[in-house]
Parts: C-alpha cells; sequence; structure tokens
C-alpha cells in the first residue's frame, strides 16, 4: 500500500473497478464485500480521483486486503487522514491482520499511535538506531482497548546521536519520552513496525 | 460546388475517409492514455522526428511512412532509456530531444539537398493517401489494437500508479515501452492525415472531450474513438465543401466537438 495515490482527474475509474483491477480472479461480490471490511461501500461508485486522504487509505487497504496477502507492506497508511480518523485506520489494520493471519511490515513517523499496537520496533535513520519490543503496557489487551482516544507515551533510549548530514556524532543518549525532543536534527526517524 | 455524385465515384476520397477513420480509432484509446499520463509533449517531440525520417527515407529509398516509424521507434527507445538515466525533468529531456530533431531534420534536408513538401509534411495530406500507404496504415492500426486489447490492464495498473503495479506483478518497463512504441507507430501513419504539426491535436482533443461523457476507462476509449471519427468526416466534408485543407479541419471539426462536451453539466 502506497503513501498515497495521486489519480489524475481526466482518468474516470470507479473504486469497485480499482479493485478489480489487475485481478481477474476477483468477482464483483469480492470485491464489494472487501469494500464493506473497511467501511467504504458506499463509494464503490466513486471516482477514484475524489477520494478524501481517509476514504483512499480505505480503499487502498480492502484492495490490498481482497488480496490475502501474507505480508501487509504499509508506508505511512495514515498520510493524509485526521486525528480520528488515523485511529480508526489503525484499529482497521489490527482487525485485517488478525483475519487474514498476515504479517503486517508499517513505516510510519507516527511514535505515540504505531508504538501501541506493534511486536517489533525498528527505529531508522539512515541505519537502525535501536530496534525491539515497544514497552510491555503497549501489548496490554487492556491498553489496546484504549488505543484510539489515549496517545501512547512510551521510552526509548539511544546511545548516539545523529549531525546535520545524518552522521552518528557521539556516545550522547538521546530519549523521546512522551514529547518530541530527538537530537536527530532535521532527518525525521523514520519507524519501522512489525506486527505478527 | 462540387458534385457530390461524382465525388462518390473517386477513389482518393474513399481512400482519404479510410485513412482518416483508422488513425481516429486508434487514436482514442492511445490518447486516452496520453491525456491520463499528461503525455502531450511526448507525442510532440515524436512529431517533431518525423521531418528527420522523411528525410532517411529519401536518403535510403524506403517509404516515406515506414522511415518516420522507424525513427519515431527509435527517439521512443531513446526516451525511455534516457528517463531511466537522468537527473533532468521529462519535459526537459523532451524538449531537448523535440528541437534537436527537428534541427537535424531541417540541416539533413539541406545537406541532400532534397525537396520536401513541407506544408503537406507539417499540415497532412489526407487526400493524396495511396492504397500503398492504406495498406501500411492498415498494418500498424492492427498492430495498436492488438497490443492495446492484450495489454489494456497492464496498461490501466501502470497509468494508476507504477510502483503499485509493479507490486502486482506487471512488467513496468516493458509496458512503458509498448506505450511509447504504439505512439509512434499512431504518430507516423497519422502524419499522412493531420500533419505534423496537428498530431498532438488528434491524440488529445478527442480523449479530452471524451472524459465528460465517461465513467469507465474502456468508455471514454471508446467515445475518444468515435469523436475522432465525427471529426474526420465532419472535417472531410468541410474540406470537399468548401476546399479547405483536410487535416486542420478535422482538428477544428474535433476542437469543437471538444468545445460542445464542455457544455455538458458534469
Amino acid at each position: 500500500m502506497p503513501q498515497r495515490l495521486q489519480i489524475d482527474a481526466s482518468m474516470p475509474m470507479s473504486i469497485k473497478r480499482f479493485l478489480l483491477l489487475g485481478q481477474p480472479g476477483l468477482s464483483t461480490d469480492a470485491a464489494q464485500a472487501a469494500l464493506q471490511r473497511v467501511g467504504a461501500s458506499q463509494l464503490s461508485d466513486a471516482n477514484l480521483a475524489e477520494l478524501s486522504g481517509g476514504e483512499m487509505q480505505r480503499v487502498l487497504l480492502a484492495r490490498a486486503a481482497s488480496r490475502k496477502p501474507q505480508l501487509l507492506v504499509l508506508d505511512e497508511p495514515t498520510q493524509g487522514v485526521d486525528v480520528g480518523g488515523q485511529s480508526e485506520v489503525y484499529q482497521l489494520i489490527a482487525a485485517l491482520r488478525d483475519e487474514l493471519g498476515c504479517g503486517v511490515l508499517l513505516v510510519s513517523h507516527d511514535l505515540h499511535l504505531v508504538m501501541a499496537a506493534t511486536d517489533k520496533v525498528l527505529c531508522i535513520n539512515q541505519h537502525i538506531c535501536c530496534e525491539g519490543h515497544p514497552e510491555q503496557v503497549s501489548r496490554d489487551p487492556a491498553y489496546l482497548e484504549l488505543f484510539g482516544d489515549k496517545v501512547a507515551p512510551y521510552t526509548h533510549q539511544h546511545n548516539h546521536a545523529h549531525s546535520l548530514s545524518g552522521d552518528v556524532v557521539d556516545e550522547h543518549g538521546c530519549n523521546h519520552s512522551g514529547h518530541h525532543s530527538h537530537n536527530h536534527s532535521n532527518n525525521h526517524p523514520d519507524k519501522q513496525d512489525e506486527r505478527k | 460546388m462540387v458534385q457530390f455524385s461524382e465525388l462518390l465515384h473517386s477513389q482518393f476520397l474513399w481512400y482519404a475517409l479510410a485513412a482518416g477513420l483508422l488513425v481516429a480509432l486508434v487514436s482514442g484509446p492511445l490518447g486516452c492514455f496520453a491525456v491520463w499520463r499528461r503525455m502531450a509533449y511526448f507525442g510532440d517531440t515524436l512529431a517533431h522526428s518525423a521531418l528527420l525520417g522523411v528525410t532517411l527515407g529519401f536518403v535510403l529509398q524506403i517509404m516515406p511512412t515506414l522511415a518516420v516509424g522507424a525513427t519515431c521507434c527509435a527517439l521512443a527507445v531513446l526516451l525511455v532509456y534516457l528517463q531511466r538515466r537522468q537527473k533532468l525533468s521529462v519535459d526537459t529531456l523532451l524538449g531537448i530531444l523535440s528541437h534537436s530533431m527537428l534541427a537535424l531534420g531541417i540541416v539533413t534536408v539541406s545537406l541532400f539537398k532534397i525537396k520536401v513538401d513541407l506544408l503537406s509534411l507539417l499540415l497532412g495530406d489526407l487526400l493524396a493517401v495511396s492504397g500503398r500507404d492504406l495498406v501500411l496504415m492498415l498494418a500498424a492500426a492492427a498492430l495498436i489494437a492488438a497490443l492495446l486489447y492484450f495489454l489494456w490492464e497492464k496498461l490501466l495498473a501502470f497509468t494508476l500508479h507504477e510502483e503499485l503495479a509493479a507490486v502486482e506483478g506487471v512488467p513496468v518497463e516493458k509496458t512503458r515501452l509498448a506505450l511509447m512504441l504504439m505512439l509512434a507507430l499512431l504518430i507516423a501513419i497519422a502524419m499522412k492525415v493531420v500533419g505534423v504539426l496537428l498530431i498532438t491535436a488528434l491524440l488529445i482533443i478527442p480523449a479530452a472531450a471524451a472524459r465528460k461523457l465517461a465513467n469507465t476507462p474502456e468508455r471514454m476509449a471508446v467515445l475518444a474513438s468515435t469523436i475522432g471519427c465525427i471529426a474526420v468526416l465532419l472535417g472531410l466534408l468541410a474540406s470537399i465543401l468548401w476546399d479547405t485543407p483536410a487535416g486542420p479541419s478535422i482538428v477544428l471539426a474535433a476542437g469543437m466537438i471538444f468545445l460542445a462536451c464542455q457544455f455538458r453539466t458534469a
């Protein structure tokens, strides 16, 4: 699933047709069911170029899920989605993962929301800065239920810092707990999270 | 006033009509891709190399349509190659190639002291289409139509989102090359109909006009072909009635259809 899909408005393409594109084995009903699953069934006749950010992400998820993948690769799935919609998208991803029994590889800059529901985190800035489980609490089912209206505070420690060019400069630890202080200067840290 | 009954028996008119319709039919779907992928300038660049093609055809003693087709195809391959290697944006690349090709064409014309009918090259010479031309055009159009038919889904996926298409197993580079070669072939056969200057118009205008009336890619392609055919008919008719040049009349007719389509509220 790409970060975003910029469609030229000159292309008339309905959502249903988009789901079926390149997938001749998929029936219209299955496509409709996939849309239903992500709560976008009312969009099936809408034009692909006219979707909002959140709608587009749902449709892309439906398209990916309809292929019954073993691994869902998501590149910033909440791009262009408002805060309320973001947690819905994340919940949808978690639900789809359970239904499809697939792995999820997710790239995100969104530290708090994502950390709440991941099994393994790779913090990447040119190289892997740190990796491992997010805090125990983020895997607590009770916590997962809360996820959506609360931001997940989490802590992880770095034993090095980056210069402007992204090179590792010294051994001073950096930590981002709660707020976003981070020594990666102008480079945003990419978070890659794996769920099983 | 020209005698219609007399005209109906003249071979050149039927040849012209057949050639025009043939080109309009295939330029419909290809024009859609040109519109969707914003390739208008690409068509223009290929067309600019037509003069070079004509000269090469003269020097090597082969049919102009064949020579232009070969030149356009070579340029299309070169473009695909350069696009992958260069850091320059596509429009810069196209600008460089387009005008270099035109300059090279003009220079070779003067070097070999060839007498080229520039006006018919620029504006087309539909009423001078010969039987041999027609056979060649038919072959090229059939090839394009077959490729379009078999590659349709791949072309659509590729046009929508290249990375997504690549992930889903579409051979992106081959598809790109196929699309460019189809455009190159079309330009070679459309040159005779509307001329180098107006080829892009025949490609873009029917597709753009069809956009307002279509809600699926397939319908847009078919409508673009239909609109193109109507434009050819109207243009030829105008050309006979008022003795206007056929190519520009066709483009003008297409332009007016486009305008009429805009009044339809979406």
